[in-house]
């Protein structure tokens, strides 16, 4: 998918995320992570968003996420309906989604 | 024998030989009745000797130097107005290296890192620390650890001569001209001085800070005019509204609710209840909703508790006014309705903490309690607890009376949600130990029930009542197969905290945070 547009979701309730996409100033995909839990729980949190971002196929554009301490599966929810506003997406391929 | 004194002074020997007391020293002669008392030759000074124009003029009477110790009690908690107050004039006029001994202290006093930097304090007691000055001190900013003690603990370090309280500044909403007062008449009442007490009786000088001098005699009388040397006028000694901001509020969210509801459940066939029992619930948001609960339980089952004990709250008053609770004994009131109360019911009796929880005193009321619920922020397969030390290592917490009430009470349940945000509650090792596991007796999760093995009893009753027990190693697969498995904190050498069990002995040390 490729990002088109600046989109966020999410909210910074305790235990959720805010994840916000744009298009990428310059090639190739950067990502910015802060988390209350970055000292026990970074490596992960980077992990399922690169992941979540690799099977969506976005290989460039910001990401910018603001952890609340949020669990894999909100993380992983947040980051493919961000992508999915700033995409525009109007197909949607369920099966990257599982 | 008229003529051996003369101008009210004894102007010759009484007998040929000195006089001696018991341990052969020579006795003083008589010279006149104010000798040892010159205020009572001036009837306005006999009267008005303790009272102090300005706080400054107070602390210059009563001798403080570079290197004591001052203390203070934290009943306002958020809302306290004279730590930070007092600290700050004692930095205008010049005072160093002074030991801080507060009951506790809260985020609200994070004005106290600039003093530490300047070298106004340059070591602290304290039961707890939140907020930015405990984040200061878990990165390093003091150069010797500070000492963290339980509620019922400080007053054995006051007692065992370790802590030696030279001034004390008690803040209390009412004080007459000779030092009667007390926290529940005036305008800003925190209600028990549970603390206050303790302080006002060990310290070398106490000064009352009061937001008004009322007429003599003041009643009842919570800290007494034979514990006190000056007294001065201020305009605010706190804010009551922020008591119950921070650790003691009252919950909404159905997951506490569930842990309450839980909570309640395990008291019911812990037992224990039975007609005359006794509990604490303290200020946890679970363990003061657990209270709500109770009061179905206790209907259903015709019976009343002897008393409550603790830092109370408006739940528990509650019970004692609809009389199924008979007497509140109170050491810290935690909000509005628990001060009223001690004001207006007899059956609402203040105590110190040294009555409270001191394991050095002659008779505590934590040995009499029955039930008790604790928080915790950590609690490991070991049972221990951990009530200090955040996730990431940086203190945010207070030691309080849990590791007091946990040794004495009949059955310490222990209630915290499996899981904070993606924070696993019950974990392997706790990163701190305030409380050793084998006082810990159940822990209530929202995921179910664990039962100390060394409480099989226990376990048979709450399995028979068809409560979810499972062994804490459950919970503790169950809480990381949810949030994944946390790196470990990465921690300096540095000891910046030292944990200090109620008995004075050390049970932990807390270590400077990497950044």
């Amino acid at each position: 998918m490729k990002i088109v547009k600046e989109a966020l979701a999410g909210t910074l309730e305790s235990s959720d995320l805010l994840v916000k996409v744009a298009p990428a100033p310059g090639a190739g995909l950067e990502i910015v992570i802060s988390s209350e839990v970055m000292q026990q729980f970074g490596a992960q949190i980077d992990h399922v968003v690169r992941d979540t971002l690799n099977k969506l196929e976005v290989t460039a554009g910001l990401v910018v996420v603001e952890d609340k301490g949020a669990l894999d599966c909100a993380i992983r929810a947040r980051v493919q309906t961000a992508v999915m506003r700033g995409a525009e997406a109007q197909q949607i391929n369920w099966s990257a989604l599982s | 024998m008229n003529d051996l004194i003369e101008n009210g002074l004894a102007v010759q020997p009484l007998a040929d030989e000195p006089l001696l007391d018991r341990q052969g020293r020579t006795l003083p002669l008589f010279s006149g009745f104010a000798h040892q008392t010159p205020y009572l030759k001036d009837p306005v000074a006999k009267r008005s000797r303790k009272i102090c124009g300005t706080l400054e003029e107070a602390i210059r009477r009563s001798g403080l130097k570079d290197g004591m110790t001052i203390s203070f009690h934290h009943a306002f908690r958020e809302g306290d107005k004279t730590i930070n107050t007092v600290v700050d004039l004692l930095a205008r006029m010049g005072f160093k290296d002074l030991t801080l001994a507060p009951s506790s202290l809260l985020s609200c006093n994070a004005p106290l890192i600039e003093h530490i930097r300047n070298g106004v304090i340059s070591r602290i007691y304290t039961s707890g620390m939140r907020g930015k000055l405990a984040e200061a001190i878990s990165h390093g900013l003091m150069k010797h650890p500070i000492n963290i003690h339980s509620h019922g603990g400080r007053v054995k370090l006051i007692q065992d001569g370790e802590l030696t309280i030279d001034v004390a500044f008690l803040g209390v909403s009412t004080a007459d001209s000779f030092g009667n007062a007390n926290g529940i008449s005036g305008r800003s009442r925190c209600g028990a001085l549970g603390y206050a007490k303790v302080d006002a009786e060990n310290a070398g000088t106490v000064i009352l800070l009061t937001e008004e001098i009322v007429p003599f005699p003041n009643a009842p009388a919570s800290i007494s005019q034979d514990q006190v040397d000056f007294i001065v006028k201020v305009e605010q000694i706190g804010d009551p509204s922020k008591i119950s901001v921070g650790a003691a509020r009252i919950t909404s969210n159905p997951r506490e609710l569930l842990i309450a509801r839980y909570a309640a459940e395990v008291m019911v066939h812990s037992g224990y209840f039975v007609q005359g029992f006794s509990l604490q619930t303290g200020s946890g948001a679970s363990s003061t909703a657990a209270t709500r609960f109770l009061e179905g339980h206790m209907r259903k089952a015709g019976i009343t508790a002897s008393f409550a004990l603790g830092g109370i709250t408006g739940g528990i008053v509650d019970l004692h006014k609809k009389g199924l609770i008979e007497r509140i004994i109170d050491t810290q009131s935690f909000d509005g309705d628990a001060a009223e109360s001690l004001r207006s019911s007899p059956g609402h009796i203040e105590v110190s903490t040294n009555e409270y929880a001191n394991p050095g005193s002659k008779g505590t009321y934590c040995d009499q309690l029955d039930l008790v619920i604790l928080s915790a922020l950590e609690i490991d397969l070991a049972f221990n607890v951990n009530v200090i030390t955040g996730s990431d290592g940086v203190m945010r917490g207070a030691s309080g009376g849990h590791s007091d009430v946990a040794a004495a009470a009949n059955l310490s349940i222990v209630v915290a949600p499996l899981i904070r945000s993606r924070i696993p509650t019950v974990v392997r090792r706790v990163t701190t130990v305030v409380t050793p596991g084998e006082c810990v007796g159940v822990l209530v999760t929202d995921h179910g029930i664990a039962v100390n093995p060394n409480r099989p009893e226990i376990a048979e009753r709450l399995t028979a009542a068809g409560l979810p027990v499972m062994t804490i190693g459950e919970l503790q697969q169950r809480a990381e197969s949810i949030t994944g498995e946390p790196r470990p904190i990465e921690f300096l050498d540095k000891v910046v905290g030292i944990i200090r069990y109620r008995d004075g002995s050390v049970i932990d040390v807390v270590r400077q945070v990497k950044d």
